[in-house]
């Protein structure tokens, strides 16, 4: 086989190692859930997770990241946008937490009730 | 290919497929904003629906599987255009496009069958939140699926230009990179969703 032969027989092989590994993991995620192996936070953990292994073997396997070569622009333009993403997101998750843990004295069932009145005010 | 010409080619290609790598980063900072928003807004329900009440499970599973089929698709049409075989790279980009649709149709179908029940993006901040989220990733594939037929016709035309070669690149890049945002949709709006 030529070099090129190689390269591309090398390429499918990774397509298909990376469909059928996330599709297990996939439907690994959706029959924990369906048949409630678990619950709250492990559950929430388990399957966050899942979704985490899938990221990474689809960046290697289709997006094909690990191929660069130096200077690796890709995989630094990633690790900063992970940066800023995870800012984003635990940012809000762990201010809106607080905000709501400040507006103690009003139970769940009365800021439901103080969204739908103004819902209802219209725009 | 002259060596020189060659080299120049691989410059060119590899300096706008990082540049285009460079716009999918700034595209899943907006979708982490857009899950941030969701994920605060989820509990907003404004006494209509929740989460665990108006998703289909197996419906979100079966967009799911197509859509990670679609980008499997993706990566054979690409090796079928580094093998320049053309009547493969049809055929799987052919095979890309109707699992594209069927996967919109199917998320359209959900959009309209959640207002034809007054679940609406008008409800409560929380529909507000999943139709935006949702909304900007099936906007995402519809424009995909417009830059797949476009990339067609033009091989159809002028066929497997230096050109068209990197778009194709390019496009192929795109396609992944909105399977892997579906991942955390699928994840963290129905999974989650149901869980809670």
């Amino acid at each position: 086989m030529t070099k090129r032969q190689t390269e591309q027989r090398s390429m499918l092989v990774k397509y298909i190692l990376g469909f059928l590994v996330s599709l297990t993991l996939t439907l690994t995620a959706y029959i924990l859930v369906a048949g409630q192996a678990f619950s709250g936070t492990s559950l929430v953990l388990i399957i966050g997770g899942l979704a985490l292994v899938q990221m990474l073997i689809q960046l290697v396997f289709f997006l094909h990241v690990t191929d660069e070569v130096r200077p690796r622009f890709r995989l630094v333009s990633f690790g900063f946008m992970a940066v800023i993403l995870v800012i984003v997101v635990a940012g809000s998750l762990w201010i809106m937490y607080h905000l709501n843990y400040n507006m103690m004295d009003m139970s769940g069932q009365e800021k439901n009730d103080l969204m739908t009145t103004e819902r209802d005010k219209g725009f | 290919m002259s060596k020189p010409r060659l080299l120049e080619q691989k410059f060119l290609d590899y300096k706008t497929s990082t540049g285009f790598w460079l716009y999918l980063m700034t595209d899943c900072v907006l979708f982490a904003s857009l899950f941030a928003i969701y994920v605060v807004l989820q509990p907003a329900t404004a006494g209509g629906p929740s989460s665990n009440e108006i998703f289909s499970l197996p419906m979100a599973l079966t967009e799911t599987i197509i859509l990670l089929t679609s980008s499997f698709t993706t990566g054979l049409a690409l090796l079928a255009l580094r093998q320049r075989n053309v009547r493969q790279l049809i055929v799987w980009l052919g095979v890309t496009y109707v699992l594209g649709v069927s996967f919109l149709t199917i998320e359209l179908s959900e959009f309209a069958a959640l207002v034809g029940d007054g679940h609406s993006w008008q409800q409560s901040a929380f529909l507000s939140a999943f139709f935006t989220l949702v909304g900007t990733h099936g906007l995402h594939i519809l424009i995909g699926l417009l830059w797949l037929l476009i990339m067609v016709v033009v091989i159809f035309k002028k066929g497997l230009s230096a050109k068209v070669t990197r778009q194709l690149g390019l496009w192929g890049l795109f396609w992944h990179f909105l399977d892997l945002v579906w991942v955390f949709i699928f994840t963290v709006v129905y999974l989650m969703g149901a869980a809670s």
